[in-house]
């Protein structure tokens, strides 16, 4: 019998602990697990590391003091250019960062997915993300062309978080947008990868209803699979659900005054995830 | 209208490139690769932004025929195989046309956090880059930029390292000169290299400047047509002199 991964999203955050590294898939404002990052918001724990192509994920974990560091290309809404958390954290020197180009970011994950110290890479050569983060070496080409090259150093998870559209029980998990973003790269380089999804189908309906190439993670990836409707929310989940951008302005305004901020966590962040999907109007 | 200048520029930022990837960043780059699609590079793939490419070409906003699947991942292979020209933003651009666009003031706690160098690194040291700014000004062209995003002249390294010009909605700049320092190429019209050079933080090169081209008839009925609500002329309105000599200051 194939093992049974359901969890609750209170359930994979009691698996992450202090100081962890946590990968966090999606891209921007799009497909993030939101409800795991919530639920993150709702319990003890601190001084993670986040390694994200960065969107609301990280400006809500900015906010509630929790990243001590971030390891990230960019942090964006998409159709608000920046975070306000992230920019309130950076501005005031309350967090970490080790900035990478995109590709670097991918580079590393790679790594760590194939056990590798580092793997070669271009980018970053000539810019100011080697001379700001001076544990980043170069590599000579050892063949005649004896090009220099970033040694990109495998960027390893402790966890990661990822949000799919479906999933089975056993962590066969199916994204149906445009994009997989790097979602099956931050499963393969972590210890532990929890998917959250949309819903939860039997393993039959997976590929009766969308061709097999959608399947982006299989069972040996995940370690434990939480349904949460609109649990990418305010962020996209296409097809199932566009982003929010009517509740993402609010986040943002809320975000550069602390009384409406104030008002903003009573409301929304207080209680758990339900309370949180009836307060944003989850269509009955 | 100044906003017609600017997209035709930044369609000629596309001519020559053939069968590879247009990545416009903003609404003017992406206006002029779709021009320059439907008139000299009709061999240029565009994309929606996000994983789509485009068969035909839609106006600004609208969805077009899909004719490809180009994901994320797959910009990332594309754009170290080199078969890309990008077209970025900069918040801040050096005379050697090194681009800020991660953050204001020191790194450690700046000023004002902006996006993050984003693939400014990459895309700088492995295909054509070219920029665009919708506002020339001495905030953006500054003797020193913050922190090194995309990569200038001065630090460049490897085979592929190629800034090939920089188009403002006042004029359009190149390195082409022995030093590989910014160069006035064109003024748009009704701008003056005076004007250029008051805008701009650092000296540029000047010499046998020209007016930037005017749209063909043909030209200007496409634009119309790919940007109905004339999204341009709000990126890129027509300064007013006393506007100007405000900016300036």
């Amino acid at each position: 019998m194939v093992r049974d991964k359901r969890m609750t999203a209170d359930e994979v955050v009691a698996c992450l602990s202090d100081g962890m590294t946590v990968g966090i898939g999606g891209w921007g404002s799009r497909r993030k697990p939101m409800a795991l990052v919530r639920a993150i918001l709702r319990s003890k724990l601190k001084d993670l590391t986040v390694v994200s192509y960065g969107g609301p994920d990280v400006g809500l974990l900015c906010a509630s003091g929790q990243v001590r560091k971030v390891v990230f290309g960019f942090v964006s809404l998409d159709t608000i250019a920046y975070d306000p958390w992230f920019r309130h954290a950076r501005e005031n020197a309350r967090v970490e960062v080790r900035e990478l180009d995109e590709g670097m970011l991918q580079c590393g994950l790679r790594a760590a997915a194939h056990r590798l110290p580092f793997l070669p890479i271009r980018a970053g050569l000539g810019s100011d993300v080697l001379r700001l983060d001076p544990t980043l070496r170069t590599v000579r080409s050892p063949y005649d062309d004896g090009e220099e090259l970033v040694a990109m150093p495998a960027l390893r998870l402790d966890a990661a978080l990822v949000h799919l559209n479906r999933a089975d029980r056993h962590g066969n998990a199916q994204y149906l947008g445009p994009d997989p973003y790097f979602d099956d790269l931050f499963c393969l380089a972590a210890e532990r990868r929890y998917v959250s999804c949309e819903q939860i189908v039997e393993t039959a309906e997976l590929s009766a209803t969308a061709p097999v190439q959608t399947l982006l993670l299989n069972r040996m990836m995940v370690d434990g699979v939480v349904e949460t409707p609109r649990g990418a929310h305010f962020t996209s989940c296409a097809p199932d659900y566009g982003r929010d951008e009517a509740f993402q302005r609010t986040y943002a305004r809320a975000a550069a005054d602390p009384a409406l901020w104030a008002e903003f966590t009573d409301r929304y962040l207080s209680g758990d995830e339900a309370t949180y999907q009836a307060e944003v109007g989850v269509p009955a | 209208m100044r906003a017609d200048s600017c997209a035709v520029a930044c369609a000629d930022l596309f001519r020559g490139d053939g069968e590879i990837l247009a990545s416009p960043m903003g609404t003017m780059p992406t206006l002029g690769a779709r021009l320059a699609r439907l008139t000299f590079a009709p061999d240029l793939l565009i994309s929606d932004g996000e994983a789509m490419l485009f068969a035909d070409t839609p106006a600004l906003g609208t969805a077009g025929q899909v004719e490809g699947w180009l994901p994320y991942r797959a910009v990332f292979d594309v754009l170290a195989w080199g078969r890309r020209h990008v077209v970025m933003g900069a918040n801040q651009l050096d005379r050697f046309g090194n681009q800020n666009i991660s953050c204001v003031g020191d790194h450690a706690q700046p000023q004002r956090q902006l996006l993050g160098v984003r693939g400014a690194p990459g895309n700088t040291v492995n295909h054509r880059t070219s920029y665009w700014v919708p506002k020339h000004s001495p905030r953006v062209f500054v003797d020193h930029v913050d922190m090194v995003s995309g990569v200038g002249y001065d630090k460049a390294t490897g085979p592929f390292h190629d800034i090939h010009r920089v188009v403002t909605d006042l004029a359009v700049l190149d390195f082409n000169t022995p030093t590989h320092t910014m160069r006035l190429v064109s003024v748009h019209p009704g701008v003056t290299v005076a004007e250029v050079q008051a805008a701009t933080g650092f000296a540029l090169s000047i010499e046998d400047v020209v007016e930037t081209r005017r749209p063909t008839p043909e030209e200007l009925t496409l634009l119309r047509t790919l940007d109905p609500d004339n999204l341009r002329e709000r990126e890129a309105p027509t300064r007013e002199p006393a506007v100007q000599q405000a900016t300036l200051r």
